[in-house]
């Protein structure tokens, strides 16, 4: 499965954003990779810089008052930040493919879901209509929307929520990218949807055998998908693992917070879950020391003072954090 | 949607009604008709109170109201003034279509006088009103893409004193500059009043000539509150999730901008341009003032000046009627660009 | 004008280093430039009508000389005499201490027709709601230009000058300011209303009236205060609305009359002379411009600081 040559590589990407009551800096030196195939989690509180990061990879932040300061997205030996707009326009929908939060708020509310579906065919394949309408036909079928042919000239609003999100899907999996960027896809979903909705992606994954990166900020749905988990914080990572090893033994007592803020079968009802104490950090300032300092049961001086960087402890094991959880005393 | 526009139609006709009724009461006591009457001033109080019979306008503003909205066919007038009401009448009242006569311009009916009128005072808003929308559209759209750029803040600010100008002051000032001046300075100039020249008569080149100030300065005010409007429609749309959508999909740029987002824009834009143009009928007053143009407002202002209530009604009527069927046209627009909106 | 931050990252997600509401309107308006620009414009504007009338006195503003009309602006009379020989630059003084007056009496009346009517309507909702909207409507079927003009002949029959602080008034000028007034409510009515509907189901106020607070208490203690920002804005522009429609009406001759001057009424009939006398309508033409561009940015920036959600038209 190992690529040659790197799918996805991003090196210290920053994004700031300047607004009104300062610069707000979201995202701050992200540095990640992905193999061909693999599906990635990224697991934060909301404002941690997630979507930011995802968006900033696809530049789809709007500039101003975003910008992106520095970094490199490299994706199939080509630095994406480098691309002409014309250029990222063949990547975006075709090759790296995206769907967002809220199917009521993401589809165009003035355009028929055929329209909407055909117009990504149209601009990135030769297809004519009636090539692209059967295509669009096709595509709802396959995220399972009953009676597809006749839905075609519906309007989003005439679809329920969980419809919505499979015609996202089917938008985006129109030219089967070899990437998909899913940002909380079930997060605005009632829960049952949601599961249907997980299941379906997790088909579909299969089928085309595409990358996927999965913003979430609920942890308990990213055991069920991903390989690979990255958690964020302030929008720094705090920590990457392969799932199972940061299940098993977290390095970051951020994220040992969150999983002890997660309700789980094999932990014994009586047992009370702990929530986080205090708020997530105000971003309006770069942070000096580590930005979890202010809420972390472990902090001493030096995390006040220097903010760790993200190491290597173990097998593919990466932590951002002076201390060492399981002891309690500095690394 | 039948049923749709009757009912708005049936809701207008209080409304028109409460507004008749005000407008009339004011127009009653506001203006004394006998004092221009036809230019000639009746002196003597014998002849001035004939008159007063002649036109009914003893009555109390109640009973004229009555006669104005239903007529008098059903009952007797005083047309020779002594006092006593024996002719039987002949208005038969605005809900038949009536409007009346004009009492300065003696006994030609209202709707002769205001359809003179109305064409001269169409050609100029309708002129100003497709500048306005084309300039503004491609002018807010063009700053809305561009937004804090340079360009963007530049023409904020010289909207912002485009919106604030009276438009006396643009109409003196340009008519100043590319009239008077230009001659002056023997350079080829725009004429000043009127809406033809005499010597060369009314020729659509003519009327061409005479148009470009008058529009230049109706459409100088409302290009600015336009484009601003246009602005911030866009940017709001432009920030929308389904915007983001359409680009994550890699659609190119014009048709993100042009399709995603101006179909969505257009929507409080049609709201506005159908909110707005109607009362553009009665907005030319100034305008056609300074430039001596020969439409409805100086008919209107000429009206009020000698009191001529069944002309200035006939004018409010016309305007109020214009406003209830734009509306509901605007509600028509709005409903076909906008799947969501439906007529039950 | 707006700022649009077009990402998942909205600025409220930030928590916002602690300030004051005041302080927070004030950094924000102090950003807007044009708005400091316009406050300072304004208060020069402000000087000049109050300031200068230590140089001149009304009765000479007011004093004819027929001899010396229609001069052009020489050294005895900087912006040059009118059709009967008054000094402009003495004229605009004076008119602009009443334009200033009429602009901010005949929002204020404006302010508070529109609260009243916006508040019963939106907080009671139902039929007085209905009649209250479709009064509205009505008032928003006439172009206001022409209301204003039939509403001025209404009641300018026989209007006595009246006596202000020692100064002799044309009654034209309380005539301007209530029809003014009467006349412009219905937008800030609409925009009152519909802050009274959205308020009125939040929690406090629902906690307000279980404990049975009376409605006129809820309206006015815990409602208005909370749909303040909009309410400010609309009266800030709306004095610059009232100066320039006194100037509409007075120009075409129906709005205040002599002997009292407005930057108005200097124009009426100036456009005759456009030929001959470009000083008749320049110089208080100008003035006019000046004091509506620096309202409305002032108004402009008073939104963006109080109200920053809310879209610019």
């Amino acid at each position: 499965m190992d690529a040659i040559h790197t799918f996805l590589e991003v090196k210290d990407l920053k994004t700031r954003f300047h607004t009104p009551e300062g610069t707000v800096y979201a995202v701050n030196g992200v540095s990640f990779t992905l193999k061909e195939g693999e599906t990635l989690a990224v697991v934060g509180e909301s404002g941690c810089g997630k979507s930011v990061t995802m968006m900033s990879i696809l530049r789809l932040i709007s500039i101003p008052p975003g910008e992106i300061v520095s970094g490199e997205v490299t994706y199939r030996d080509r630095n994406l930040l480098k691309l002409s707009e014309s250029e990222m326009e063949h990547v975006r929908g075709k090759e790296v493919a995206m769907i967002f939060q809220d199917p009521m708020t993401s589809l165009n509310p003035v355009l028929t879901v055929g329209r909407q579906l055909t117009e990504t065919l149209r601009t990135h394949t030769n297809m004519d209509e009636e090539q692209s309408r059967q295509r669009a036909v096709t595509l709802l079928e396959w995220v399972g929307i009953p009676d597809a042919g006749k839905r075609l000239t519906d309007y989003p609003h005439q679809f329920s929520g969980g419809m919505r999100q499979r015609v996202m899907i089917a938008m985006a999996l129109a030219c089967t990218p070899s990437l998909l960027i899913a940002d909380e896809p079930t997060t605005a979903l009632d829960v049952t949807i949601q599961a249907q909705i997980i299941e379906l992606v997790k088909k579909l994954k299969q089928d085309v055998g595409m990358a996927m990166i999965w913003i979430t900020h609920d942890l308990g749905v990213v055991a069920g998908i991903a390989d690979r988990v990255i958690v964020m914080y302030a929008g720094f990572i705090v920590e990457e693992a392969e799932v199972d090893d940061l299940y098993d033994s977290p390095l970051h007592p951020y994220t040992t917070a969150l999983l002890q803020a997660l309700p789980r079968a094999d932990r014994r009802r009586d047992k009370n879950l702990k929530s986080i104490q205090g708020v997530p950090p105000n971003l309006l300032a770069e942070p000096r020391g580590c930005p979890f300092a202010p809420r972390c049961e472990f902090v001493k001086e030096r995390c006040v003072n220097e903010n760790p960087l993200l190491i290597e402890t173990e097998n593919r094991h990466k932590v951002a954090c002076w201390v060492n959880v399981k002891t309690g005393a500095l690394r | 949607m039948t049923r749709y526009i009757i009912r708005r139609l049936l809701q207008a006709i209080p409304l028109l009604l409460i507004v008749s009724l005000i407008l009339f009461v004011l127009m009653q006591n506001a203006t004394d008709p006998l004092a221009t009457m036809g230019g000639r001033t009746p002196t003597k109080p014998e002849d001035r109170q004939r008159l007063t019979r002649q036109l009914g306008l003893d009555k109390p503003v109640y009973v004229q109201y009555f006669y104005w909205l239903v007529g008098n066919d059903w009952t007797k007038v005083d047309l020779d003034g002594d006092g006593t009401a024996e002719t039987p009448g002949t208005r038969h009242g605005v809900l038949r279509g009536d409007f009346g006569t004009s009492i300065v311009q003696t006994g030609r009916p209202v709707t002769t006088v205001i359809f003179e009128r109305l064409p001269n005072t169409l050609i100029l808003m309708l002129t100003s009103e497709f500048v306005i929308v084309l300039g503004a559209l491609f002018v807010g759209i063009y700053s809305a893409l561009r937004q804090y750029s340079l360009f963007d803040n530049i023409l904020t600010a010289i909207l912002f004193i485009g919106y604030s100008m009276p438009i006396f002051f643009v109409a003196l000032s340009s008519m100043y500059i590319f009239s008077i001046n230009f001659q002056r300075w023997g350079l080829p100039h725009l004429p000043t009043v009127g809406m033809f020249d005499p010597k060369v008569g009314k020729t659509t080149g003519q009327i061409l000539v005479h148009m470009i100030l008058p529009v230049f300065s109706i459409a100088f005010i409302s290009f600015a509150a336009y484009s601003r409007y246009i602005r911030s429609t866009m940017l709001e749309v432009l920030g929308q999730d389904y915007i983001r959508t359409a680009r994550s999909k890699g659609l190119p740029k014009r048709e993100v901008t042009y399709i995603h987002a101006l179909k969505n824009a257009s929507l409080p834009i049609v709201t506005i341009v159908g909110l707005d143009l109607p009362l553009l009928l009665g907005g030319a007053v100034v305008t056609e003032r300074i430039f001596a143009w020969p439409g409805m407002g100086r008919l209107f202002i000429d009206g009020i000046d000698r009191g001529d209530t069944p002309v200035v009604m006939g004018i409010f009527m016309l305007i109020a009627v214009a406003v209830v069927i734009f509306q509901i046209i605007t509600d028509i627009v709005y409903a076909w660009l906008d799947p969501r909106i439906r007529f039950d | 004008m707006t700022t649009q931050v077009n990402t998942p990252i909205t600025v409220a997600e930030v928590e916002a280093p602690p300030l004051s509401l005041g302080n927070l309107t004030w950094r924000r308006f102090r950003r807007h430039k044009m708005a400091i620009f316009g406050a300072v414009v304004l208060i020069l504007l402000t000087f000049y009508s109050f300031g200068g009338a230590l140089f001149f006195t009304e009765k000479y503003s007011n004093y004819t000389n027929t001899k010396e009309r229609l001069q052009s602006p020489n050294a005895k009379h900087p912006f040059g005499t009118d059709t009967v020989g008054r000094d402009i630059l003495a004229r605009t003084i004076y008119g602009g201490q009443i334009s200033i007056l009429i602009g901010i009496t005949a929002a204020f009346v404006e302010v508070m027709i529109g609260i009243l009517i916006g508040a019963i309507a939106g907080y009671f909702g139902g039929n007085i709601d209905a009649v209250l909207m479709r009064f509205t409507e009505a008032m928003l079927n006439i172009p206001q230009l022409l209301l204003l003009i039939v509403m001025s002949k209404f009641f300018s029959g026989n209007v006595p000058n009246i006596n202000i602080l020692g100064r002799e008034l044309s009654g034209s000028v309380i005539v301007i300011i209530l029809i003014i007034g009467v006349t412009s409510w219905p937008y800030l009515a609409r925009i009152v209303r519909a802050e009274f509907l959205s308020i009125k189901e939040r929690e406090f106020i629902l906690a307000a009236r279980a404990t049975g607070t009376s409605s006129w208490e809820i309206i006015f203690k815990h409602i208005l205060p909370n749909s303040i920002a909009p309410i400010v804005v609309s009266a800030t522009l709306g004095v610059a609305g009232a100066i320039s429609l006194e100037a509409y009406v007075s120009f075409l001759g129906m709005g205040v009359r002599a002997p009292t001057a407005t930057w108005g009424n200097m124009l009426e009939n100036a456009y005759r002379y456009i030929e001959t006398a470009y000083w008749l309508w320049l110089f208080p033409g100008l003035l006019i411009v000046l004091i509506t561009l620096s309202i409305n940015f002032l108004g402009d920036g008073l939104r963006d600081a109080l109200d920053p959600r809310s879209r610019t038209v």
